[in-house]
C-alpha cells in the first residue's frame, strides 16, 4: 500500500472511531 | 410510558441508537460507499465526506431528533403540531418511505434468495448470466412487463412476514429487541468478511485503489456535492424516520450526542465494509489477471454479480463465506425496511387513531401488493426507476423543504435551545448556520442541478413515457397525495394534543 493510502486509512479511522469512541465515552459517564 | 405518545417508549437508550443506527444502516453502506471513495479521488474524498458530515449530516440528524423528540409524534403529527398548514410535510416523507419499502423488499427478498442459492452455490461459473436471466428472469424492456417470478415472490413474502412480525410486537418488544440482535450480528459478520477480504492475495492492492488520494479531485465541485448527497442519503433523513424513531425516547433523553454516535457509527460501518469490499475485489483482479479498475462496481451488480464471482475463486469455504455475505446484506435490509415501514406505520396511527396491530397489518399487507410489481420480469427497470426519482424529487427535496420550515419558519434556535438542555454536550450557533444556509444551499443546487439533467437527459436511457408514469409520476403522486391526506380530519387522542400549544 502507498504513504498516502496509509495515511488516509489512519484520518479515516482516527475520525470516525475516535470520534465514536468519544462520544460514546460521554454517553457512559452521563448514564 | 409518555402521556402524550400512542403507546411506546423505546427501552433503552442503546436500544434507540441501535434502532437508528440500524434504520441508516443499509444496502448502500455496502454496495455504494466504497464506489464512491474509489470514483471520487480515493482517500481524498475523506475530506468532503467528513465535511459534509460535520456541516450537514449531524445538523440534520440533531434536527430532525429534537423535532420529533419535542413534538412528540409520528412525521405528519410533528408537522401539524407545528402548523396544520405543514403536515403535507410529514406526509410527503412517509409516502416516499412506504413506496421505497415495496421495493426495498424486493432486493431484501434476492439477498434470501441468494442465501439458498449459497448452499451448492447455484450461480455457477456465470454469475451475471445466473442474476439476469435464471434468477430475475429479466424481460426485453419495461413495455413487457412479463410474469411473476415466483422464487422471488416467495422471498418477498418471507420479507414482508418477518416485518410484519417484528413491528407487530410494537417498539421496544419488536423494533428494539430486533435491532438488539440484528446490529451485533451485521457488525460480526462483516468483520469476517472484511477480515477475509483483506487477508486475500492481491487484497492490499486493491484496497491502496481504494484510499490512495488524488487531492487534485478537491478541487473539482462534483466531488463536494457528490459527498454531501452521499453523507445526506446515508444517514435516513428526511425519510420521516427519525423524527419517528426520536419520538418514542423519553423526555429527559440525549439528542445531540445521539445525533453524534448514529452518524459515527453509520459511516464507521462504510468505511471498514470498504475496506473489505475492495479487498476481495483486489483479490479477484489478482486472481483473474485483470486491472481493479475492471472489476470494480457498486449497487446490485456487486452484491449479485461481482460478489459470487469473487466467492468462486476464493480458496476454500465457499458456501459459507457466501452465506455470511448474503445473511449481512440481508440483515442490513431488515434493519432499514422496519424503519421504513414504521415511519409510514406511526403516521397511519397518529392520524386515523388506529391501533398498531392493525396498522401494521393493514400496511404490510398494501405493501406486500405494492411489491409484485417488482417480481415480475420488467422488476428490476421498475425498481431502477421509481428508486431514482423517490430519491431525488422524495428525499433530497423534502431535506431542504425541511431545512427552510423548521430553520426559518419554526426557528432554528428554538430546536437548539430545546436540545442543548437535554444533551451530554451542546451546539451552538453554528448549528443554526448548517440549517438555514448551508444545508439548503446545497441540497437547493443538488436539486436544480440534478432537475436540469433529468431533463436534458432521460435517466438510464429509459423511454420518457416510462421516466413520466414511474418515475416522475411516482414522485409526484407522494407529494399530492400527502398533500390530500392533510387536508383530513385527525380522529381520537392526537387531534385533542394538536389542540395544545407547543413551546
Amino acid at each position: 500500500m502507498s504513504l498516502g493510502a496509509i495515511l488516509m486509512l489512519i484520518f479515516g479511522s482516527v475520525i470516525l472511531y475516535g470520534g465514536l469512541g468519544i462520544c460514546l465515552r460521554i454517553a457512559m459517564k452521563n448514564n | 410510558m409518555s402521556a402524550e405518545n400512542n403507546d411506546a417508549q423505546w427501552g433503552s437508550r442503546l436500544g434507540f441508537i441501535l434502532a437508528a443506527v440500524g434504520s441508516a444502516v443499509g444496502l448502500g453502506n455496502i454496495w455504494r460507499f466504497s464506489y464512491m471513495v474509489y470514483d471520487n479521488g480515493g482517500g481524498a474524498y475523506l475530506i468532503p465526506y467528513f465535511f459534509a458530515l460535520l456541516t450537514a449530516g449531524i445538523p440534520l440528524l440533531i434536527l430532525e431528533f429534537s423535532f420529533g423528540h419535542k413534538m412528540r409524534g409520528s412525521a405528519p403529527f410533528s408537522f401539524a403540531r407545528m402548523g396544520k398548514k405543514w403536515e403535507w410535510l410529514g406526509w410527503w416523507p412517509s409516502l416516499v418511505s412506504f413506496v421505497i419499502t415495496t421495493y426495498y423488499a424486493v432486493i431484501i427478498g434476492w439477498s434470501l434468495n441468494y442465501i439458498v442459492y449459497s448452499f451448492g452455490r447455484v450461480w455457477g461459473k456465470n454469475p451475471e448470466s445466473f442474476f439476469y436471466k435464471s434468477h430475475l428472469n429479466l424481460s426485453s424492456g419495461i413495455s413487457e412487463i412479463g410474469g411473476i417470478n415466483w422464487t422471488i415472490l416467495l422471498g418477498v413474502a418471507a420479507v414482508w412476514f418477518i416485518n410484519y412480525i417484528i413491528l407487530y410486537k410494537g417498539i421496544e418488544e419488536g423494533i428494539e429487541k430486533a435491532s438488539k440482535i440484528f446490529m451485533p450480528l451485521l457488525a460480526v459478520f462483516m468483520l469476517i468478511i472484511t477480515i477475509r477480504g483483506i487477508t486475500l492475495p492481491g487484497a492490499l492492492a486493491g484496497v491502496n485503489k481504494f484510499l490512495e488520494p488524488d487531492f487534485s479531485a478537491l478541487l473539482d465541485v462534483k466531488i463536494w456535492l457528490a459527498a454531501y448527497g452521499q453523507i445526506f442519503f446515508t444517514l435516513s433523513v428526511g425519510f420521516a424516520i427519525m423524527i419517528t424513531y426520536s419520538s418514542y425516547l423519553p423526555k429527559d433523553s440525549d439528542i445531540v450526542n445521539n445525533a453524534f454516535i448514529t452518524a459515527l457509527a453509520n459511516c464507521g460501518f462504510s468505511f471498514i465494509v470498504g475496506i473489505g469490499v475492495f479487498g476481495i475485489l483486489g483479490y479477484m483482479a489478482t486472481e483473474t489477471g485483470q486491472p481493479i479498475s475492471e472489476v470494480v462496481t457498486q449497487g446490485i451488480g456487486l452484491a449479485f454479480i461481482a460478489f459470487p464471482k469473487a466467492i468462486n475463486l476464493l480458496p476454500g469455504f465457499q458456501t459459507l463465506f457466501a452465506i455470511i455475505f448474503f445473511l449481512g446484506l440481508t440483515i442490513a435490509g431488515f434493519s432499514s425496511s422496519i424503519s421504513l415501514i414504521e415511519a409510514f406505520v406511526a403516521s397511519v396511527r397518529d392520524k386515523f387513531d388506529i391501533e398498531r396491530k392493525k396498522a401494521v397489518s393493514y400496511v404490510c399487507l398494501a405493501g406486500f401488493v405494492g411489491s409484485l410489481i417488482f417480481t415480475t420480469g420488467a422488476g428490476l427497470y421498475f425498481l431502477d426507476i421509481v428508486d431514482h426519482f423517490v430519491n431525488q424529487f422524495g428525499i433530497a427535496l423534502v431535506g431542504l423543504i425541511e431545512c427552510i420550515i423548521l430553520g426559518w419558519v419554526y426557528k432554528a434556535n428554538k430546536l437548539r435551545n430545546y436540545a442543548n438542555p437535554l444533551s451530554d454536550f451542546q451546539i451552538g450557533n453554528w448549528w443554526d448556520i448548517m440549517i438555514r444556509f448551508i444545508t439548503p444551499v446545497i441540497l437547493g443546487y443538488m436539486f436544480i442541478q440534478n432537475t436540469i439533467l433529468e431533463i436534458s437527459k432521460p435517466y438510464g436511457g429509459y423511454e420518457m413515457s416510462a421516466l413520466l408514469k414511474f418515475g416522475w409520476g411516482v414522485a409526484a403522486i407522494m407529494l399530492i397525495l400527502g398533500i390530500v391526506v392533510s387536508f383530513t380530519s385527525w380522529t381520537g387522542r392526537k387531534e385533542e394534543l394538536l389542540s395544545r400549544e407547543v413551546l
